[in-house]
């Protein structure tokens, strides 16, 4: 289809969402609502040190309380060995998975879970954790990036050597690897710069801050075969994962997917399912798990906290000569921060002919850090689009326009040498422009920060299957966690192509022995690579409804053409051949030959890269240090928005999370590296009356790997966010905001700093 | 011949830093077999935790895909997400 100048009947329009009434009437069934007959209540017992080698653990007392049914450590899981291999969104090494379930030797964060125990009651299990006695000798911790970077530092892992440098070092330290990307000639491109700024960004660790805990109930058939009801991002990734913590085949394992509250990248890996089934497995009866919200925030993961260097030079006219990064993320007790991701994405929206980026993964005695939407960009794209914004100060040039004037089209070579495809950046800041908001004036104490933001996007393997029913409404199956709205979208997408009203199409969302092997959700492909293999399915059963049709006139199929939703016979004679609607067709079907289905599982390439750009405005109190977000729009090229309230929703979810990234949120730590705020009364989220409505623009420029022209959306809105906020706030205080959060107390502090300085 | 670029510090490591390297072959998983045959072990490294783009398009299991004479091929790290 040419997606172009394509037309649509579905797609672009706003139905009601298919699972909303289940939602807001309180029967949709999330993770912890499952329950099962003789259910045990599980619970975890955690580290109240934040580094500490795990002399003994005694479970004996606790094993003996009346009530107690199973009691699982570290020996209950096979002790895997260390070693890399493809899994789930990377590379993954599933030693370090089963060491952040339950550690073996060593406590590396306060939090992290060191036995796990079921008991009938809730009473119960409290009372038998309390008794289980660990044996800790507490060892010096370290939280800090930099600290854990420097020479004497506590050290985590004795057999963690830096990966991506030449010589091989000789001794362990705290930095998993250095990734490093370039293009051209940097010195010569600083040497031709006639400007350059040169700035240091710091960022907190934030949590994903999903509604919804994690939660879990497993149990184990009398045949070996076991069951997982949980909420996560793919039901495929907590099948893998279990069967190789727990050494069980995959098909022994069926995992269902419940509704999931928010994941935001945080629910791409198991805590609880494997502790779940292994307590099943020793009591022979089901166990169910959910987190608290303290154990959420000491023991999920967390995105990177991140020290980020931006070198950036230009000529006087605004040509960027040179860019350089040095980004330094905390990775959590275990290898795998997205440091590479910065590296990868924050000079992308730019044209550089010379340009570097150096990225340290970094351990730190803080929870594994994990996927948080757009992993690793956001930082990285602070401190290039703060370092932008102080060049187009310094150079009197407008924000937009000095982006525009350097701004990557199609056939840009990114810095990771891949040239960009039909990309939509300059149509974002052309549309920023000549929004009203622009122009808007701005009064007393307030500023306008813009800034913008890149991700990839992605494909990958994804399966759909399509059944028409007897009476000709359709059944529409996937295997991904509906998270964004992709059950809207998966059934506007087949009803666009089977040419039938939504209201016949019913998605499902099915679980592991009901569907073929897709992919998690994330990345931002499920709109795209799952839509796509939905597209595929409706092709084919639109091709079988043709043949049934045919069959039926008598007539060969390529007589049949279906359109509108209809078969019409294209014969000419002097046989009168009404259409057939979907359900005559369907109504046949067991004369015809049988059921119509259409399966199709697919490794979907041609993920079409998102840009963003957001206009903030912000007003400053002097005398508080408070920044209240008084106006905000958030512009994206989203290719083709199946379901644009989704889209919309999409881009104001990232905003928001983004703002209070950029304002508030940071994790508290005692001199025990132990976590003082655990909570959300005291770890601060943005909540509705913090904000104004945040105003969206969806830029279509269609992508052409995909029929309808998608492209993923979740993203690529919590990008440009940090900046645009710390840009405004720079402008409206005449202070340049290098550190986030940008907290009442630490903006005072600010301007306190600059009147001294004055 | 198909041009393969190389990140700087992975040619450090592995080719002597030679970033551009030009194979003859049709499709991926060939172009692995000629690359482990020139730098023996490159197969290994370029095989877990790598991503290739061909002309432009990101593959991250890519063994079938089919390479040109004109190809550009980059590797690099997958691409996850949140």
């Amino acid at each position: 289809m040419g997606n172009e100048q394509a037309t649509f009947r579905v797609v672009g329009t706003r139905p009601v969402r298919p699972d909303g009434v289940d939602k807001v009437t309180g029967r949709a069934a999330f993770g912890a609502d499952y329950q099962l007959p003789g259910m045990l209540v599980g619970v975890v017992v955690r580290s109240p040190h934040a580094h500490a080698r795990i002399k003994s653990i005694d479970v004996s007392a606790a094993r003996a309380l009346p009530g107690v049914q199973a009691v699982v450590t570290a020996a209950d899981l096979v002790d895997l060995p260390s070693e890399v291999s493809s899994g789930g969104e990377a590379p993954i090494n599933f030693r370090h998975v089963s060491l952040n379930v339950i550690a073996r030797d060593k406590a590396l964060y306060e939090g992290h879970a060191v036995a796990a125990l079921a008991a009938t009651s809730t009473a119960i299990a409290a009372a038998a954790a309390a008794l289980i006695k660990v044996d800790y000798e507490v060892l010096p911790h370290v939280i800090d990036v930099l600290e854990a970077m420097r020479e004497g530092a506590p050290l985590l892992h004795p057999d963690l050597f830096t990966t991506g440098v030449a010589p091989a070092p000789a001794a362990a330290s705290n930095v998993a690897g250095v990734t490093e990307f370039s293009l051209g000639d940097l010195a010569q491109g600083f040497a031709e710069a006639e400007v350059i700024i040169e700035r240091e960004y710091t960022t907190q660790p934030v949590h994903q801050g999903y509604i919804e805990p994690h939660a879990v109930a497993a149990t184990f058939g009398a045949d070996g075969t076991a069951s997982v009801w949980c909420s996560s991002q793919g039901q495929f990734m907590v099948r893998e994962y279990c069967a190789k913590l727990l050494g069980m085949d995959i098909g022994q394992i069926r995992v269902i997917p419940a509704e999931i509250g928010g994941g935001f990248g945080g629910k791409t890996t198991v805590y609880l399912e494997p502790l779940a089934l292994a307590l099943s497995r020793q009591s022979g009866r089901p166990v169910k798990m959910v987190m608290s919200r303290g154990d959420e925030f000491k023991a999920t993961g967390p995105t990177s906290g991140t020290h980020v260097k931006i070198k950036l030079g230009a000529k006087r006219d605004g040509t960027f000569t040179a860019g350089e990064m040095t980004l330094k993320y905390q990775a959590g007790a275990f290898p795998g921060s997205p440091a590479f991701l910065g590296g990868m994405t924050g000079f992308t929206p730019y044209v550089f002919e010379h340009a570097k980026a150096t990225c340290y993964d970094v351990v730190s005695n803080r929870p594994k850090s994990a996927a948080y939407r757009a992993p690793g960009a956001p930082m990285a794209a602070f401190g290039v689009e703060s370092a932008i914004d102080e060049l187009a100060q310094q150079l009197n040039i407008d924000p937009l326009e000095l982006r525009l004037k350097n701004a990557a089209t199609a056939g840009t070579r990114t810095l990771y040498g891949v040239k960009l495809p039909v990309v939509g950046y300059v149509e974002t800041l052309e549309a920023a422009k000549a929004h009203p908001h622009y122009s808007a004036p701005l009064g007393p104490n307030q500023g306008r920060g813009v800034a913008s933001g890149f991700w990839f996007n992605i494909g990958g393997p994804s399966s759909a299957a399509i059944h028409v029913n007897e009476d000709g409404t359709v059944e529409v199956v996937t295997g991904n966690p509906d998270i964004g709205g992709s059950r809207a979208s998966m059934a506007m997408m087949a009803a666009e192509v089977l040419g039938i009203d939504l209201a016949h199409v019913k998605p499902t969302i099915g679980d592991t022995a009901q569907i073929a092997y897709s992919f998690m959700t994330g990345g931002s492909r499920v709109t795209f690579a799952t839509g796509k293999a939905v597209i595929e399915a409706a092709e084919a059963t639109v091709a079988q409804l043709r043949g049934r049709a045919a069959k039926m006139w008598k007539v060969e199929p390529n007589e049949v053409v279906w359109r509108e939703g209809l078969a019409h016979c294209t014969r000419v004679d002097e046989t009168t051949r009404a259409p057939f609607t979907l359900a005559q067709i369907a109504h046949q079907a067991g004369r015809t030959g049988g059921p119509i289905s259409g399966n199709v599982s697919i490794n979907a390439a041609g993920a079409g890269p998102g840009f963003g750009t957001h206009l903030c405005d912000v007003e400053v109190d002097p005398e508080t240090g408070a920044v209240k977000i008084i106006r905000y729009t958030a512009i994206q090229d989203v290719g083709r928005a199946i379901h644009p309230a989704y889209v919309e929703g999409q881009l104001q979810g990232g905003a928001v999370q983004g703002i209070g990234w950029a304002l508030n949120e940071a994790y508290l730590y005692d001199a025990q590296g132990c976590l003082l705020n655990s909570g959300f009364l005291d770890y601060r989220m943005p909540v509705a009356s913090d904000l104004p409505m945040i105003d969206t623009v969806l830029v279509e420029v269609p992508n052409p790997g995909h029929p309808f022209g998608v492209r993923g959306v979740g993203e690529v809105p919590i990008v440009p966010p940090l900046a645009a906020v710390a840009n405004a706030v720079s402008r409206a205080t005449g202070v340049r905001m290098t550190d986030l959060p940008m907290s009442p107390p630490h903006v005072l502090a600010q301007l306190d700093r600059a009147k001294t300085a004055s | 011949m198909a041009v393969v670029i190389l990140q700087s510090d992975f040619a450090r490591r592995h080719t002597g830093g030679q970033t551009t390297l030009e194979v003859n072959a049709s499709d991926y998983g060939s172009l692995l077999a000629v690359l482990d045959r020139r730098y023996p072990g490159l197969a290994v490294s370029l095989g877990v935790g790598m991503a290739v783009a061909i002309d432009g398009e990101i593959f991250p299991t890519p063994l079938l895909q089919a390479v040109g004479p004109d190809s550009e091929v980059h590797f690099l790290p997958v691409i996850g997400g949140g």
